[in-house]
């Protein structure tokens, strides 16, 4: 999680940013962890749209729902909003 | 190379020089706002503008917090961005000054100087310019109308330049220039917009591992003005301050190089000089004030005084060897600072050339003399009676009061 | 005036995010949804711009960034001027040929402390000047950034550490500023509320004021678990009762028309579906104090204030 950290000669200027964040993983902030339930998801996506962390994928050539548990900070939005309670959030 | 005698003379008070290479420097974005005595630098700027007379997008802003704030990103996204204002302008700019040099944004900002309030007051002294000397700005200080035009389009060169990427300001006296009538020679367009060039962007590494463009291009997306923590705050402040460390010589290479078209010097193009060869006292000063030291000199030496006068042109970054250079054979002199720093020893020019005096073997006697708060008038006889003190101080071999006032009723 | 931009949910999930995971925003901050959403709605190349709060600094922690277009921050007052800069260059650079892209919109982003407060005279002066941007206020309803104090977007009774629910006084005693309202008094083209459960039609205002020629101001509702103690799971579920109770009703205004849009329009025409402030109130820690004996009354009056606000809405928007 940690970057090596450089002297002034090495960064830009201006202080531009180095490394996405995609880098800095949050996952391991989450107590809960959303499980869904395959049978009873409908792909709706609206987990996927509501996710604050964008940490739910649609992957369109499987069809399916991915969950990015690097990201997932635990919220329960996704099980909150679901419409057929296929999420539940299980203690980590 | 183009003579002085080629260029046009034209009557322009120091407001309408600024303008006038402001026209010529093609510049992409002005945002400004009208404060006295900048005024008339917007004023005329807005009509080459009504006129079509430049290519620039002026933003007429609601504040000079905008006025720089528009300015700042303007330039991160690759434009040459100018804009003008005066003390109380300044002063709300103040916050945005430090994330101008912070972004590295190489706006150009001439500062017509004027005094800070309470009570108000619209007349010149450099509180205003004094106060962000610490703000990341290379700070340039005009002797006259002529040279705060040359500043102007040299200024763009200077700021742009990948070594320094910083932003630049222009100051000349508020009144004392900014209204006043001078003959002005200038460039033609031409050759004015050729010497200025356009604007070259370094090489950045993104984040997302790309060669990218030193601005915001939806291409190669860059992040400035993150949050960065104690572990790297300290690192990137570091950077703009080798930035001004490379200042001095693209300061000057730009000033000689500005000389080669238009046959003007001003000293080294960070330190001018006047008389100081053979000079026993001399007197320190910037911008306007040089005029009528010059005067007093031209008479003092007339009468076998050897008096010198010692200008500093480039206040941020302060050139410290070379004055320590300049001064090395003068044996008293006076520091003429036209601002307080309440509660400090004396005004910060003072404090400046104290400082650069220190490590040097023999020190001349030094002096301060604040001057021409809110626009008092400093006449010869002021300026004699100074050179008259410094003798004074050299038959009794020594200071008794460090810091002195002019013309300030007792 | 706007295009035909039609969209499935999947469409949009399948968008890939301008605001990248690895943001450092709470578990369940709905302005991080509505980050996410606004930028789904781009048409093409972006510049974004950040006022200082939340979702600036949770999304570029030097050196990590979360922008994957290009963006600029600069100071906290300032952020409709951060826009006029990058939109005044971008005009003159395409003039000149100087950029490549025939079209770069530019968003900016503030919360409700940046623009209710101390953004709102470079918001205003920016739209006077009309330049094509859009606005989008993310409001959590406090200076959440800071820790919780008051702005001048926080609602009446609501308790934050500058206006803390005392034995005396019941939170803050002021009343939320109507700034999308202010907004319409600009005359500018597009003005439009939204709340990120729905979705769709945040999205579709986004794009409507990112489409639209001069200035937008989207005006969209953040609930935020940390400010106001509520569950993180519960964040969109808010943001829908807000719009039930009317507390937050959804409209647009263009040109100065104002028109509800679909979820308040059908409590306009079945009033009965109009939920009671109380249910919106009870779902949060920062209105506790208000169900004791000694400040229930200021729930009555948050009631009436909120009644006051609709009835007006739908007067501005010829529903009588």
């Amino acid at each position: 999680m940690t970057v090596q950290e450089k002297s002034w000669k090495e960064i830009p200027p201006a202080g531009i940013c180095w490394k996405p964040s995609t880098e800095y993983l949050t996952g391991d902030w989450k107590t809960y962890k959303p499980i869904m339930d395959s049978e009873k998801c409908t792909r709706c996506t609206l987990c996927v749209i509501f996710c604050p962390d964008g940490a739910i994928h649609w992957n369109p050539g499987k069809e399916d729902i991915e969950f990015d548990y690097d990201f997932c900070k635990g919220c329960g939005i996704c099980a909150n909003e679901c419409p057929t309670k296929a999420i539940e959030m299980k203690l980590e | 190379m183009e003579s002085v005698a080629k260029q046009k003379l034209l009557a322009l008070n120091g407001d309408e020089a600024v303008a006038y290479a402001a026209k010529q420097s093609d510049v992409d974005v002005a945002a400004a706002y009208p404060v006295t005595p900048q005024t008339i630098i917007v004023e005329r700027f807005s009509e080459y503008v009504a006129n079509g007379e430049v290519d620039t997008e002026f933003v007429c802003v609601e504040s000079e917090h905008s006025a720089m704030t528009a300015c700042i990103t303007a330039s991160a996204t690759g434009a040459r961005t100018f804009t003008a204002t005066a003390a109380p302008g300044l002063a709300l700019m103040h916050e945005m000054l430090y994330v101008a040099s912070g972004c590295r944004a190489p706006v150009v900002m001439t500062v017509v100087n004027r005094a800070l309030s309470a009570p108000i007051n619209i007349h010149c002294d450099h509180s205003d310019s004094m106060s962000e000397r610490d703000s990341g700005w290379i700070q340039i200080y005009a002797e006259n109308s002529q040279e705060a035009y040359d500043s102007m389009i040299q200024a763009f060169r200077i700021a742009e330049n990948p070594e320094i990427l910083l932003p630049v300001m222009v100051c000349l006296d508020g009144f004392t220039l900014s209204h006043a009538l001078e003959n002005v020679h200038v460039l033609s367009d031409d050759i004015a917009k050729k010497f200025v060039g356009t604007r070259q962007f370094p090489r950045v590494t993104a984040h997302e591992g790309k060669d990218a463009s030193f601005r915001l291009d939806p291409e190669n997306p860059i992040s400035i003005g993150p949050i960065a923590f104690p572990n790297y705050y300290f690192e990137i402040k570091r950077q703009q301050e080798e930035a001004m460390k490379n200042a001095p010589k693209i300061i000057q290479q730009v000033h000689e190089e500005y000389a080669q078209i238009s046959g003007r010097h001003y000293g080294n193009g960070l330190l001018d000089a006047y008389c100081l060869e053979d000079a026993e006292i001399a007197i320190i000063c910037l911008g306007s004030t040089a005029g009528t030291v010059k005067t007093v000199v031209n008479e003092l030496r007339a009468e076998g005084v050897k008096a010198g006068l010692l200008r500093i042109r480039s206040f941020r970054p302060l050139p410290v060897e070379g004055i320590v250079k300049a001064l090395e054979k003068v044996r008293a002199v006076a520091v003429m600072d036209r601002s307080l720093s309440f509660g400090g020893h004396g005004g910060p020019v003072f404090h400046e050339v104290h400082h650069a005096l220190y490590d040097t073997p023999v020190h001349p006697y030094i002096v301060n003399y604040i001057y021409g708060l809110g626009g008092r008038d400093t006449s010869p006889s002021h300026i004699r009676k100074i050179y008259e003190d410094l003798q004074g101080i050299l038959q009794t071999q020594r200071v008794e009061d460090p810091v002195r006032y002019v013309r300030l009723r007792g | 005036m706007f295009s035909e931009w039609k969209f499935t949910a999947k469409d949009i999930a399948e968008k890939a995010d301008l605001f990248m995971s690895g943001h450092r925003a709470c578990a369940g901050c709905a302005a991080a949804t509505v980050m996410r959403l606004v930028l789904k709605a781009v048409r093409g190349p972006i510049i974004a711009t950040s006022a200082t709060g939340c979702m600036e600094v949770v999304s570029s922690i030097y050196p990590y960034t979360s922008w994957a277009t290009p963006w600029i921050h600069t100071a906290f007052e300032n952020v409709a001027a951060n826009a006029s800069g990058i939109e005044a260059a971008l005009k003159i650079l395409k003039k000149k040929g100087r950029i490549k892209q025939q079209r770069i919109d530019v968003i900016a982003f503030a919360g409700d402390g940046g623009t209710y407060d101390i953004g709102i005279q470079a918001l205003s002066g920016a739209v006077e000047r009309g330049h094509d941007f859009l606005y989008v206020l993310y409001d959590n309803e406090a200076y959440m950034n800071t820790g919780i104090q008051r702005s001048g977007g926080t609602p009446h009774g609501a308790s934050t550490t500058t206006s803390p629910a005392g034995t005396v006084i019941p939170g803050k005693v002021q009343y939320k500023k109507p700034i999308a309202d202010i907004m319409v008094a600009h005359d500018m083209p597009y003005v439009a509320t939204a709340s990120p459960h729905y979705w769709r039609d945040l999205i579709t205002k986004a794009r409507k004021g990112i489409e639209v020629d001069g200035p937008a101001f989207l005006h969209t509702f953040a609930p935020c678990p940390r400010g106001w103690r509520s569950d993180p799971s519960k964040s969109i579920e808010i943001s829908r009762i807000a719009v039930e109770t009317c507390i937050f009703p959804l409209w647009e205004a263009i040109n100065g028309e104002y028109q509800l849009s679909a979820p308040s329009k059908v409590i306009a025409l079945r009033p009965e579906r109009k939920k009671p402030v109380r249910e919106y109130l009870k779902m949060q820690g920062r209105f506790r104090h208000l169900f004791t004996p000694k400040f229930e009354k200021i729930i009555d009056e948050i009631q009436q204030l909120t009644d006051k606000r609709w009835q007006r809405l739908l007067k501005k928007c010829g529903i009588v």
